[in-house]
């Protein structure tokens, strides 16, 4: 990590995707790497298909476990509508992952769904370095489910210097945290460490 | 194995995880709660562990009663613990602050939600009412404290004989940090009850003499508080500014201090009530201006000042003039603070995606898909559109929502039946008041036994689901209980059970009740849907092409119905329930083949 700072992570998406599952997967990492690790997450009114956000931050000593406005290192999200929310916490250091994979609000609130390339054009105006990748598609396609969404960015961001974390570190996470379908989750870890 | 029980070494644990972790490493013998979020996996934690460890653990029926259960077993000999949120401390409180006076050493665990992230009553700061219970108070700001602030509580409760109030947070409570584990003995112990007049009899005069001990007591604790590790300084020099915290505040000041090489003394109290007077006099001394940095309510903040006050300390003490006191803390916000109080730093919000985010369209939370409430909720509107519509708390509070907006208030556990029946006696209006099946037996219960007491002829729909749905499905009364039997055994004539899902059977039993101006109960019950797995619900429903798009289906807000141009049903989503089918007037809701 560059000049001793922590980094941080802001992971959004929907409820149900897998955001703390995720985080917990790269906080237990970053522990067994022997760093200092905090982890949020919020329980309670919204269950499934509400906004999820959870933040992790590591690094050589770690007091907040919230990361500040401008201050993500890495904001992974797995719905480009949740992405443009997390939009604060992201600056001209900031990389970008994104799943492009819509998913509408229900019919509570009136307001249009952002035109996708108002999405992308936006998010790339606001941080250093948008990668937008098709993990859901690719997984509706090949397995016919899109859950493994979470695993397959977190292969992805291993494998294209994203995430400053040992992918075989991530690998024991990842069966340490995830105990059903576990071989599943580990196969699109390694395939989507192999995406162009 | 649970992460909770590993014997050594390090873990990452949520803040409610490493406070039973805490209660482990003390030996505690009896556990108990009633579930309610931020605190809910506290209790959730000692139910999954507690045959292993031999811990006795129950899901009390209320915070009163689970407070009770905990000072029973303390007053039987037992290491006694009892969690609950802010609110349910409310419902505590009438044993809670008797307990103090009969000397009972036990172990209280609240969990406050600034910013409300799952609460719906009062931002509420419980920190006063350790003040009013004249108890001591313990503010972890992380995991690892969590648990060590646990075995010190246990510690001061058995040391002075008294309850113990650790206070968390939303964030402290559901963040999780890296917690190092010490060697913990399972041993499962037989309490004794030693009968002892003068401690138990409080009549008065007796009752007096024991106050003054108290007021003692507490004299005693602040003299250990002085001493304690807990209370800690960072950065200690002469300086202009000087900061006093707590909490999880701590974690935000010293992130900003630390990133940005600021060398400003700060002292971090982990105890809070009473405070450590000499210690803070002389952390006062020799600086200029202080910043107490604390959520909520200015608790520390007047406290300070008047210990500045009565001894003389003539000092600039700032607080929630330039910090605020509605909503939870972050670090944009500190820094904030922190430029009003003259300190250098390279912060600036950016306005302009604030709005951009303010501009997006919402996800609202809401009822599941395939949600038994839902379909009752729309029975009743359909029914009996002008009535009064009175709420209480679980899942079911977000029916005030629209599209449904199925609620006119929702003010506190029990409320919408207790309020109500004053309506009631007070209008001519109709009454329908909701409640969930825990919440009836938590305290709707006595409401309703207060409607056939005085008469009233409100109609009251028991959302019967099975669990305690919104603090994680955690099992209560309804499972062993029958509610009808109750409502007829208390005299009421109109006593119905219905099929949550039954829309056509709801509106009738409705109506019919209704007309008959009397008291009555509907209990409409169906197990929460997402206690099934995904792949059970095997009928799915699809729009068909006798659809007029005349959107009356999107009235019940269900996630599952997806609009545009035309309306379509998310199959991945669709639970079956068959609401929209039954209210489609163009019939085109079929199931799908």
């Amino acid at each position: 990590m560059k000049n001793n700072k922590n980094f941080k992570i802001v992971i959004t998406g929907l409820g149900g995707q897998g955001i703390i599952s995720l985080a917990k997967i790269i906080a237990t990492t970053a522990m067994h790497q022997g760093y200092d690790v905090k982890m949020s997450e919020l329980h309670g009114l919204s269950q499934r298909m509400g906004h999820a956000e959870s933040h992790v931050i590591f690094g050589e000593k770690v007091y907040s476990s919230l990361v500040g406005e401008q201050e993500a290192d890495l904001i992974i999200a797995l719905e480009p509508l949740e992405a443009m929310r997390t939009l604060n916490f992201a600056s001209k250091k900031t990389a970008i992952l994104l799943n492009n994979y819509t998913i509408k609000p229900v019919s509570t609130d009136k307001k249009e769904y952002p035109d996708m390339n108002f999405i992308t054009d936006t998010l790339k105006s606001l941080c250093k370095e948008l990668v937008l990748i098709d993990a859901s598609k690719k997984l509706e396609k090949e397995i016919n489910s899109i859950e493994g969404t979470n695993i397959f960015m977190l292969g992805y961001a291993s494998a294209h210097a994203l995430l400053p974390l040992k992918k075989e570190f991530l690998i024991e996470s990842i069966k340490e945290v995830i105990l059903k379908n576990q071989d599943i989750n580990l196969k699109i870890f390694e395939k989507s460490a192999n995406e162009k | 194995m649970n992460n909770i029980l590993k014997k050594d070494g390090k873990t990452l644990l949520l803040g409610n995880e490493a406070i039973v972790r805490g209660a482990l490493e003390s030996g505690v013998n009896f556990a108990s709660t009633y579930p309610g979020t931020p605190a809910s996996e506290i209790g959730d934690t000692f139910s999954k562990i507690a045959k292993e460890t031999g811990i006795y653990f129950e899901y009390s029926t209320n915070e009163k009663t689970a407070f009770e259960a905990a000072l029973g077993a303390s007053l039987s000999g037992l290491k006694s613990f009892v969690s609950m949120k802010h609110f349910g401390l409310n419902v505590a409180l009438d044993s809670f602050l008797p307990s103090v006076y009969i000397n009972a050493p036990l172990v209280i665990a609240v969990s406050d939600d600034p910013n409300c992230w799952s609460s719906v009553q009062e931002e509420e700061d419980s920190r006063y009412i350790s003040m009013l219970a004249n108890v001591p108070l313990l503010e972890p700001s992380d995991s690892q404290e969590c648990k060590e602030f646990t075995i010190e509580s246990f510690k001061i409760a058995e040391q002075f004989s008294t309850p113990v109030m650790i206070r968390l947070t939303t964030r402290t409570s559901h963040n999780s940090g890296i917690v190092h584990l010490e060697p913990y003995n399972i041993q499962k112990r037989q309490g004794n009850f030693i009968k002892n007049e003068s401690r138990f009899n409080t009549l008065s005069p007796r009752i007096i003499e024991m106050h003054t001990q108290v007021i003692e007591k507490l004299n005693k604790i602040k003299e250990y508080s002085e001493k304690s590790p807990l209370n800690k300084i960072f950065n200690d020099s002469s300086s202009d500014l000087a900061i006093i915290t707590s909490g999880i505040s701590f974690s935000y000041i010293m992130t900003i201090l630390e990133e940005n090489n600021l060398k400003i003394p700060l002292l971090k109290l982990g105890i809070t009530y009473p405070l450590c007077e000499k210690k803070i006099i002389s952390f006062l001394k020799i600086k200029k201006k202080i910043l107490v940095i604390e959520e909520l309510e200015p608790f520390l903040e007047n406290a300070i000042k008047a210990i500045a006050q009565k001894n003389k300390i003539n000092i600039e003490i700032y607080g929630k003039d330039v910090l605020p006191r509605a909503g939870e803390f972050n670090v944009g916000i500190l820094k904030k603070a922190l430029k009003k109080m003259g300190i250098n730093l390279d912060y600036s919000e950016n306005e302009k995606v604030k709005e951009l985010i303010n501009s997006l369209p919402k996800r609202f939370p809401i009822l599941c898909a395939g949600c038994p409430h839902r379909t009752v909720f729309y029975a009743v509107k359909k029914t009996l559109p002008d009535a009064i519509y009175a709420g209480d708390i679980g899942c079911y509070l977000l029916g005030i929502l629209p599209p449904l907006k199925a609620l006119d208030f929702i003010l506190d556990m029990g409320a919408g039946i207790g309020v109500a029946h004053g309506i009631k006696k007070s209008t001519t209006q109709k009454v329908v008041a909701f409640i969930g099946d825990s919440t009836f037996f938590h305290s709707g219960f006595a409401g309703l036994v207060n409607m056939v007491f005085n008469k009233s002829n409100a109609l009251v729909m028991i959302l019967d689901n099975r669990v305690t749905a919104m603090t994680g499905h955690q099992k209560n009364p309804s499972s062993v209980l029958d509610i009808e039997k109750i409502a007829k055994a208390l005299g009421i004539k109109n006593v119905k059970t219905v099929d949550a899902y039954n829309f056509q059977e709801l509106k009738k039993t409705i109506k019919k009740f209704s007309d008959s101006n009397e008291l009555s109960v509907i209990i409409a019950k169906r197990e929460c849907v997402f206690l099934k797995p995904r792949d059970s619900f095997k009928v799915k429903y699809e729009i068909t092409e006798a659809c007029k798009n005349c959107r009356i289906c999107l009235e019940i807000g269900c996630p599952a119905i997806e609009f545009g141009e035309k309306i379509k049903i998310n199959r991945s989503l669709c639970s079956g329930c068959a609401l929209c089918a039954q209210i489609c007037p163009n019939k085109a809701i079929k199931a799908a083949k």
